[in-house]
């Protein structure tokens, strides 16, 4: 075991911080992003012909590029959808002709892409989605309505599933389709939120259409693509994330007070924070042995601590918010902040807490709710027996 | 950068997993229980072919000379088969004399400690929740020890007792010599039998390397504490799947209920994250001194929280069963409440956790 990441890291974490330094600080996020990728810093593993800077697998210098562009301040991060979800499709599924097409003008935010997954009846049970697609000549006719698509407003394209082969089974009759958002027939409706803002929308279809070879993969395989994202996926855990909130968190205790004294230096709340604590080092932790596996090609190693990560996340993050919303005292009456999703409380506005408090509930439902969690704990990690089902 | 055990390290579980599963099988286990002092000859003769007490004894000395992270391996393992005997306080000792300075002390007695014919014992500060040396409360003068110290491994199997004196310094008695007497305590835990040490101006050798040689011997014996708890946490979980799996009622293994399956789930969704924060301990022990006092506290309160609920938590699982003395599962479950009580429980090490984080 051996925690230093030696000169070659440490050189380049320099040459990272050095370019952040020479670049203009209104660089819009486009150039900025050609910049980094030239350099070789992001899209690492992406061709170079599909706009990637195609470098060999380096998760330490991912990590620490990421780390220096968020702490820079610039808003380099393009949304999940585009860099998470279609360009890892498209790069495991899809056409050639696709990539060329869709994946540079992604990576530099001139197509933003927004996900047409879930329905009114569909969540967890997605693969029971209704929304359909039939082809017309050489476009899919598309009608239905998806739910809890972030996004929709300024996307300019949906990547979507949709039952495009009535006759075959539930996860067969699934197809993976790409379709413009800005045409006549598609309807985009804000969804608000308990917080009081709106970051997810209802889409309406009706008779969309899309051109026929707009389709990731064959017919009837759209459940198979939609999870080939999930081996570029990589998911390192939420230890640092975890570790910025806990720190914003002990300041709340030291700027609010109990019994007339900062609250940091009541009993109580020390022992709720070293609990929150403790919960906050396992997942640094486990974030750490996961980056070092990944970065050694060993990941099988660590696949409980993959299949607990979000679980562990959301109980953590779950209890911060609680402790957070007792030091709020009186200010936790008044009403949320309205937020963005990327914007965490800032400690000058104690409001900030009450929309972390209610705000926090999302990772309890969205991208696996919490029950779900369990089951595929359960059954992958301990090697419990699959749920018996009706359907 | 290599957040993970090496070759060596995996293979020096796996040795020990198949040691403690060879010499301490389930029936041998409950009869040292239920039985006896809870001192197993065999068991330590066996230990020391494997070199268990010897492995963080130098080299010179007759030892592997390996550093604390894979000593907390060798816990784990032993929390695991809640192997019984006085382990923990042998290898504290060791690891208190090799960090004095006296060089003539080493000599003496490493060598016999290494492959364990001396057989150690400790005795620290651990009346309610003072176990930092400053709470040190045996009373030294003129080279004789007074006092009773609470709570100390040792019993009749101990040769030497590793003491916490007053001004938070160590030393080293003779367990069979002058002055010593020794009356076992009835603990929950048998596999680690406890004692009230009688000292009445019994010799005493002071070991050099003042307090922080002290601090660092306690926060030692906490992340020992917290390795082993975390082994009987994975124990617990897996003797809980076995059972579930097992049992039948309504015509199906009871793990196919949704709740019992994330009851399971969430047993496994905090022990997993504990595995690295035992690690990091223990690799601060050795590489991070600075950072060793604060790890120490926060892996011993947390991990041994959360173990003690594993147990209360597969108890339940098991149904009836689970609550009868003749079910191994409370083995497991008292290891780790031994773990949890014994050198200040959750609440004090968060206590002092806090307080070395500045807040």
């Amino acid at each position: 075991m051996d925690l230093e990441y030696g000169p070659e890291y440490d050189a380049f974490e320099a040459e990272v911080d050095q370019f952040l330094a020479e670049l203009p600080r209104d660089l819009p996020r486009r150039e900025f992003l050609l910049a980094a990728t030239e350099r070789g810093y992001v899209y690492r593993h992406i061709p170079k012909r599909f706009g990637g800077s195609e470098k060999t697998f380096d998760p330490i210098k991912e990590t620490i590029v990421a780390e220096a562009f968020d702490a820079s301040g610039r808003a380099w991060r393009l949304g999940p959808q585009s860099t998470g979800m279609i360009v890892p499709t498209l790069l495991e599924a899809g056409a050639d002709w696709q990539r060329e097409k869709f994946i540079p003008p992604t990576l530099i935010g001139d197509m933003i892409w927004c996900q047409g997954y879930s329905e009114p009846g569909a969540g967890s049970d997605l693969a029971s989605l209704r929304s359909t697609a039939r082809l017309d000549g050489d476009e899919w006719v598309i009608n239905g309505q998806k739910i809890w698509t972030s996004d929709a407003e300024d996307a300019s394209l949906m990547f979507g599933m949709f039952r495009t082969e009535p006759e075959a089974d539930k996860h067969g009759g699934i197809s993976y389709l790409l379709l413009e958002m800005d045409q006549p027939g598609i309807d985009v409706r804000p969804l608000r939120q308990i917080t009081g803002s709106t970051h997810f929308y209802e889409v309406f279809f009706d008779d969309v259409r899309t051109p026929a070879d707009w389709i990731v993969g064959e017919r009837g395989e759209g459940w198979r693509v939609a999870r080939a994202n999930l081996k570029y996926e990589r998911n390192l855990g939420g230890g640092p994330r975890l570790r910025k909130r806990f720190d914003q968190l002990v300041q709340l205790a030291r700027e609010t007070e109990r019994g007339g004294r900062p609250a940091i230096e009541d009993t109580a709340i020390r022992q709720r924070l070293a609990e929150i604590e403790g919960s906050v080092r396992c997942s640094e932790t486990m974030t750490l042995r996961q980056l070092s596996a990944a970065s050694r090609g060993e990941e099988a190693q660590t696949i409980l601590p993959q299949l607990v990560n979000k679980l562990y996340g959301t109980e953590c993050g779950d209890a911060m918010v609680k402790l957070a919303f007792d030091l709020l005292g009186d200010d936790g009456l008044r009403a949320p902040y309205l937020s963005s999703w990327t914007a965490g409380p800032n400690t000058g506005n104690t409001t900030d807490w009450v929309d972390a408090y209610l705000f926090e509930l999302a990772s309890a439902i969205a991208a696996g709710s919490s029950n779900i969690q369990r089951n595929v704990i359960g059954e992958r990690g301990l090697g419990l027996p699959r749920d018996l089902r009706i359907g | 950068m290599h957040f993970g055990l090496t070759e060596e390290q995996t293979l020096l579980q796996e040795t020990l997993r198949h040691f403690v599963q060879e010499e301490m099988p389930p029936q041998r286990l409950r009869d040292r229980f239920d039985e006896g002092s809870g001192f197993d000859e065999a068991l330590w003769r066996a230990a020391v072919g494997v070199g268990l007490q010897g492995l963080a004894i130098p080299e010179e000395y007759g030892g592997a000379g390996l550093e604390m992270l894979d000593l907390a391996l060798a816990f784990e393992v032993l929390g695991e088969g809640a192997a019984p005997g006085p382990f923990l306080g042998h290898s504290l000792t060791g690891l208190a004399i090799t960090r004095c300075d006296d060089a003539e002390l080493k000599e003496k007695w490493l060598p016999g400690l290494a492959n364990g014919d001396v057989i150690a014992g400790v005795a620290l500060g651990a009346s309610g929740e003072q176990f930092l040396p400053e709470a040190f409360s045996l009373r030294e003068l003129d080279g004789r020890a007074t006092g009773v110290q609470s709570f100390a491994e040792v019993g009749t199997q101990t040769d030497l007792v590793l003491v916490g004196l007053d001004g938070g310094r160590l030393g080293l008695i003779d367990a069979r010599g002058d002055g010593v007497r020794i009356e076992p305590i009835d603990a929950h835990d048998r596999t680690r039998r406890l004692a009230d040490l009688h000292l009445e101006r019994a010799p005493v050798t002071i070991l050099s390397g003042g307090g922080a040689l002290a601090r660092e011997v306690v926060d030692a014996a906490c992340l020992l504490l917290a390795a082993d708890a975390f082994g009987a946490a994975w124990k617990l979980i897996r003797l809980t799947v076995d059972y579930c799996q097992t049992r039948e009622q309504f015509s199906t293994p009871i793990a196919q209920f949704q709740s019992v399956k994330h009851q399971l789930a969430n047993m496994a969704a905090e022990a997993e994250p504990m595995r690295g924060l035992v690690w990091y301990a223990a690799y601060a022990f050795d590489h991070r001194p600075d950072e060793l006092a604060r790890e120490a506290s926060i892996v011993k309160a947390h991990v041994t929280d959360r173990a003690t609920q594993i147990g209360r938590d597969a108890v339940s699982l098991h149904g009836g069963i689970g609550f009868t003395w003749e079910c191994d599962v409370h083995f497991f479950l008292k290891r780790a409440m031994h773990d949890r009580s014994w050198l200040g429980g959750p609440e004090a090490h968060r206590a002092r956790a806090a307080d070395l984080a500045g807040w």
